[in-house]
């Protein structure tokens, strides 16, 4: 295949990198660490949003990153024929 | 029936069905003994990663230190799920693609140098050892306490197992194993839970129960904070580490989890690009199901722990049945109560209110009853006002008689922790004894040797290595405990960044590579080393770098190793042509195939 679509497909890959774990970095360094005060003002229920973050929020969504970069990637495979037969 | 005998029953019975799986899986070749022959589907790939990944600690010690450090156990429970997240994104569809058999593998082919290879080597088998001494410990204690054996008796029982299974069938044997090990651990783990949610917050989803109300319609949480604000603890969702140290700690957790040899061999053994991604997700999910459901667990065994024991006559709770668990667990030694002003109850005061640790060291019993009944110690007590000692293992292990629940859930949960031990053994010792037969014995000092020889070294290496393990279980160096710090700050401060690099700076070189490897590693070292064994006394905060603990070093040895290996790369030539161009092929998926043959 010809180099310049090897890189669009490397370079779309790498935004889907950095969108995804700048969600990685927010909802666990950000929500459950950095600003876990402020945010353990909101109440969900019995919980304080900072810290259902860091106990609970900041896994399920590391659990739907992987998925979606997964359908993301498989997608874009297929779009850029690099899929695996 | 009684405990006893149903815990023969069930863990009978589960090891039965891992020695029958071992037998069906016997590996006939090296791929197969290395990656199981490269052919694991996705989800089984999943569940065999989250039962490599829970070890002992995980399933019996993980939701009795959140419960003990509130807010601040977080670390965590981040700590080690964020890392899946890197390692899908980052790390598994690439080493996936590159296609060899181990993590030295690549950091020797990709960096072009037998001296970044043994570097690799020797951090693998250390960080492996460091992990497996426990694991073993930890099938000798869970024998003694279910099955009243000798510990030894216990560790020697677990080698036989994880050595039938592991030199039989390598990595193929202990890949189904490990599925059905995860299937026995979360039943095990989440049985219980779901009783105590019940028991507790009315619901069986132990995750929602957590932020659900107790029968007196308060928040549990709010409840907890109260408490134990009242009794001289911290509040329970506040915590009370510096921000910068839970910060630095969660990074190091995340990256060496990431960084671990024994996981990233995981994903070595799926056929596909694609199978790598989402088998990391899968391992994530079933990773999460537990670790969603510990925080829950810390918090309702905390809550009952507290409104049971609490400034209660210790006579009265002899005798009622439904709170004659604090003997049985008593007897055990994870339980202890020194009755300080002789009124006959249980003082429970955490620091803020002259509580501290009831006495010098762990519980040593006389032969004698005290005045209330309760079992008489010869420790030294000190001078402040709290009677309770208690073990956190205790806030796994006694849940199902906390909630009164049937034999054969106690008998579960003894099945539960031997199959988390297990688990984590078999597949440390497998990247000990793949280190020692492939990246040494093959790629180093003999490359002509045949497939037949490689293969019998590499039973060998299992062999000896579980012996090894086996030994350290049977007389743990004192410093088991320092040094898990230490598995995850070098696996962070080594592995993670030159692999990353590997893969994403086509620039990146051997100069580069070994010198940040090396900064990394030593800076680390040293630290951990000054900090816990030369100068314990000055392990505090007043004395740490930026206020950083050992356990959360590794995050500025990695931001030394990535610099390190950036500014001297730079500074140095390129990489040769063909290396480029491996690094060009790794990145996208047509063509993986098999994993290479050598």
């Amino acid at each position: 295949m010809e180099k310049a679509k090897l890189q669009e497909y490397w370079k779309i890959n790498l935004g889907y990198l950095v969108g995804l774990l700048v969600v990685w970095f927010v909802v666990s360094y950000g929500f459950g660490i950095l600003l876990v005060e402020p945010l353990n003002a909101i109440r969900l229920g019995g919980f304080k949003l900072g810290f259902w973050f860091a106990q609970q929020g900041s896994i399920y969504v590391f659990v739907l990153l992987i998925f979606v970069y997964v359908t993301l990637m498989n997608k874009l495979d297929k779009k850029f024929d690099v899929h695996e037969e | 029936m009684s405990v006893q005998l149903w815990t023969y029953l069930i863990v009978g019975l589960t090891f039965a069905l891992y020695i029958a799986i071992a037998v069906w899986a016997k590996a006939g070749s090296t791929k197969e003994f290395y990656v199981a022959g490269a052919g694991v589907p996705p989800l089984m790939n999943g569940m065999a990663t989250a039962a490599d990944w829970m070890s002992a600690a995980s399933f019996i010690s993980m939701a009795g230190l959140i419960s003990f450090m509130g807010y601040d156990g977080s670390v965590y429970l981040m700590g080690w799920t964020g890392g899946y997240v890197l390692l899908a994104l980052l790390l598994a569809p690439y080493l996936r693609k590159f296609g060899k058999f181990t993590v030295p593998d690549f950091v020797g082919d990709r960096y072009y140098s037998n001296l970044a290879r043994t570097v690799a080597v020797i951090s693998a088998i250390f960080v492996s050892f460091t992990y497996v001494a426990g694991q073993m410990r930890g099938v000798g204690v869970v024998f003694s306490r279910f099955l009243e054996v000798d510990i030894n008796t216990g560790i020697f029982i677990g080698m036989g197992i994880v050595f039938f299974y592991a030199v039989l069938g390598g990595m193929k044997g202990i890949t189904y194993t490990q599925v059905a090990q995860y299937c026995v651990l979360i039943f095990a783990y989440m049985v219980p839970a779901i009783f105590l949610s019940l028991m507790i917050a009315g619901t069986p989803i132990p995750q929602i129960g957590l932020g659900g109300a107790g029968s007196d319609g308060v928040y549990l949480l709010d409840k907890l904070d109260g408490l134990s604000q009242q009794l001289g603890f911290a509040a329970y969702t506040n915590g009370s580490k510096p921000m910068i140290d839970v910060f630095m700690i969660t990074v190091a957790l995340m990256v060496g989890t990431a960084g671990l040899p024994h996981v990233i061999v995981r994903f070595f053994t799926v056929p596909k690009v694609r199978d790598a991604r989402i088998s990391a997700g899968w391992a994530l999910l079933f990773i999460a199901l537990l670790y969603t459901t510990a925080p829950a667990i810390a918090t309702f065994a905390r809550i009952n722990l507290i409104d049971t024991v609490s400034d209660k006559s210790y006579a009265a709770l002899a005798e009622n049945p439904k709170t004659q668990w604090l003997q049985t667990w008593e007897k055990t030694g994870l339980l202890a109560w020194m009755d300080k002003n002789e009124d006959g109850k249980i003082q429970y005061l955490g620091p803020n209110a002259n509580g501290g640790a009831p006495f010098e060291g762990k519980p040593t019993f006389t032969d004698g009853v005290g005045a209330s009944g309760e079992l008489m110690l010869s420790n030294a007590p000190t001078d402040n006002a709290n009677e309770l000692y208690i073990d956190r293992d205790i806030m796994v292990l006694a849940n199902p008689e906390i909630g009164q629940l049937p034999n054969w859930v106690i008998a579960l949960v003894a099945a539960g922790g031997l199959a988390a031990a297990l688990s984590t053994a078999a597949g440390l010792l497998l990247v000990i004894s793949t280190s020692v037969s492939h990246d040494l014995i093959k790629k180093q000092i003999n490359p002509n040797i045949s497939e037949g020889a490689e293969l019998m070294y590499a039973r060998i290496a299992v062999a000896v290595a579980i012996c090894i393990a086996g030994y350290f279980g049977i007389n743990p160096p004192g410093f088991v405990a320092q040094v898990v710090a230490f598995a995850f700050g070098l696996a962070a401060s080594s592995f993670f960044p030159i692999i990353i690099l590997g893969i994403f700076s086509k620039r990146m070189n051997k100069e580069g590579a070994i010198a940040g490897m090396l900064s990394g590693l030593v800076f680390t070292a040293a630290y951990i080393i000054y900090f816990k064994f030369v100068n314990p006394a000055a392990n505090n905060p007043e004395h740490w770098f930026l206020g950083i603990s050992p356990e959360g070093i590794g995050t500025i040895g990695m931001v030394i190793n990535f610099v390190v290996s950036l500014v001297v790369s730079r500074m140095t030539p390129e990489p040769p042509e063909e290396i480029q161009e491996l690094v060009d092929s790794l990145r996208y998926p047509k063509g993986a195939g098999e994993a290479a043959e050598h």
